[in-house]
């Protein structure tokens, strides 16, 4: 086994962990609320919103992340000061890489998550919500007492798949300047020229946040399976 | 809104168009070739197999592929006099053969992943019969398991591929001119992010919908004698 020898850039690497999984847990907030408003999208009984979900889900899961990042992150500033310039307005937006990086990374998965929420909204009996109905509930209350507690059960292994996703397309945000894992890796191969240490050990981090993600996930769906009969 | 920028720059995008669909398929067919081997010792009794192969899949399913690309690509001068003793350090100095390495195993991985779903799918009594009329091994797996692992694996390995198409992007950030790498190049030297960033990402989205169409036409013909066999598409997440 070689041994990993970090230079005394441990507290780097440890410092850009904690990094990333903040930013991948308001990301993962993001996506399940940008999720459940494309689903509802999907669902809803205006042309317009059905249509709007569709195409961002379409665009989002047809265009590589990375072009999605450089987009927001140099696109979008400029494409407002390009707009105010052409009102004759002066304007300087510097988007900070945290905010960019979390509203992309949420944007995208929020579109895997549209997917898995209809998904599981479809895996609802209809007959429940028609009983519901039927004894005169409201939509509102239909959703609150009927649909949600159902859907969040339905959801989670497809929620638990985008969690995981999600967390290694947060290494990405290094492009754009964020000291996370990724990037305080960088910094660490570069200084001390071994690249193939740091990167490594860097992998190493991400691999146990897959795992205990896994081990996690299977904890919950236990936990929120309870109750539920199988086959 | 002016648009010459973009149509001065077409040329060299649809460039930069070619060696992504080139690295795509390259690392495809070979990343396809491994996952073979890798899927069959997965299920192996033999822990040997069993384990290597397990530990392969974990490693490169959990890690962010960002990080595999600049191991290889970074992290092999560090080995430099070693590879060098050995006579491949010429290959590791070319940051294509450097992408196509990495993609091929990080791909390998995943199908390897969806190949052993569909060995585990296939029906129990086909194995036994083919076992009872003396089958084993190799043959087992050319006749019976692999074929009918093939077609069940096909609406997921559709999305296997796109999901590739897609982080080829990545192999722009160790200087290759693939469509990402040209339309970040253009932006570097004209300072106009949002048109070209969206050209590009309009390029990405009329291959990959062209790519899931034709193949939701494949699968249909090759399960036109089942019913009920599920669609294809990019509804599930295996990304990286």
């Amino acid at each position: 086994m070689m041994s990993l020898d970090l230079q005394g850039y441990g507290w780097m690497l440890w410092q850009g962990l904690e990094r990333t999984i903040m930013v991948g847990l308001a990301a993962m907030g993001l996506a399940v609320a940008f999720g459940l408003l494309g689903a509802w999208g999907k669902f809803s009984p205006y042309r317009a919103a059905r249509w709007f979900a569709g195409l961002y889900t379409t665009v989002v899961r047809g265009v590589p992340e990375l072009i999605l990042i450089l987009l927001v992150y140099y696109g979008v500033p400029t494409l407002l000061q390009d707009l105010a310039a052409g009102t004759g307005h002066d304007l300087r937006i510097d988007l900070n890489p945290f905010m960019a990086g979390v509203i992309t990374i949420g944007l995208i998965y929020g579109a895997f998550a549209t997917e898995v929420f209809r998904g599981a909204f479809l895996a609802i009996p209809r007959g429940q919500i028609e009983a519901a109905r039927a004894f005169g509930m409201g939509h509102v209350l239909v959703v609150r007492r009927v649909v949600l507690p159902q859907m969040w059960r339905f959801a989670l292994p497809g929620l638990g798949n985008v969690w995981m996703v999600l967390i290694k397309a947060t290494a990405l945000i290094s492009l754009i300047q964020l000291d996370e894992l990724m990037r305080s890796a960088d910094i660490a191969a570069r200084a001390t020229r071994l690249p193939f240490t740091f990167f490594f050990a860097a992998s190493l981090l991400y691999l146990g946040i897959s795992v205990v993600s896994m081990l996690v996930q299977g904890q919950i769906e236990a936990w929120a399976d309870r109750g539920s009969r199988r086959g | 809104m002016d648009l010459a920028i973009v149509w001065e720059s077409l040329p060299r995008l649809l460039e930069g168009t070619v060696l992504t669909l080139e690295i795509t398929g390259l690392s495809l067919l070979a990343g396809f070739c491994l996952a073979v081997p890798v899927a069959m010792a997965r299920l192996s009794p033999r822990r040997m197999l069993r384990v290597p192969a397990y530990g392969y899949m974990l490693y490169f399913r959990g890690t962010p592929l960002l990080v595999q690309l600049f191991l290889v690509y970074y992290g092999s001068g560090q080995f430099q006099p070693f590879l060098d003793q050995v006579g491949v350090w010429f290959l590791f100095r070319e940051a294509y053969f450097c992408a196509v390495l990495t993609l091929t195993l990080n791909t390998a991985a995943y199908t390897a992943e969806i190949l052993r779903g569909a060995m585990l799918a296939v029906p129990r009594g086909e194995v036994e019969a083919a076992r009872s009329l003396g089958m084993s091994g190799l043959l087992l797996y050319r006749r019976i398991i692999l074929p009918k692992a093939f077609r069940l694996s096909l609406p997921a390995y559709t999305n296997e591929a796109v999901f590739l198409l897609q982080a080829t992007s990545l192999v722009s950030i160790i200087t290759l001119l693939d469509l990402t790498g040209v339309a970040r190049i253009i932006v570097a030297q004209s300072f106009e992010p949002y048109k070209l960033y969206v050209t590009a990402g309009l390029i990405y989205l009329v291959i990959t919908y062209t790519f899931v169409l034709v193949s939701r036409r494949l699968e249909r013909r090759l399960s036109a004698h089942l019913r009920g066999q599920p669609a294809g598409g990019i509804g599930n997440v295996v990304g990286r």
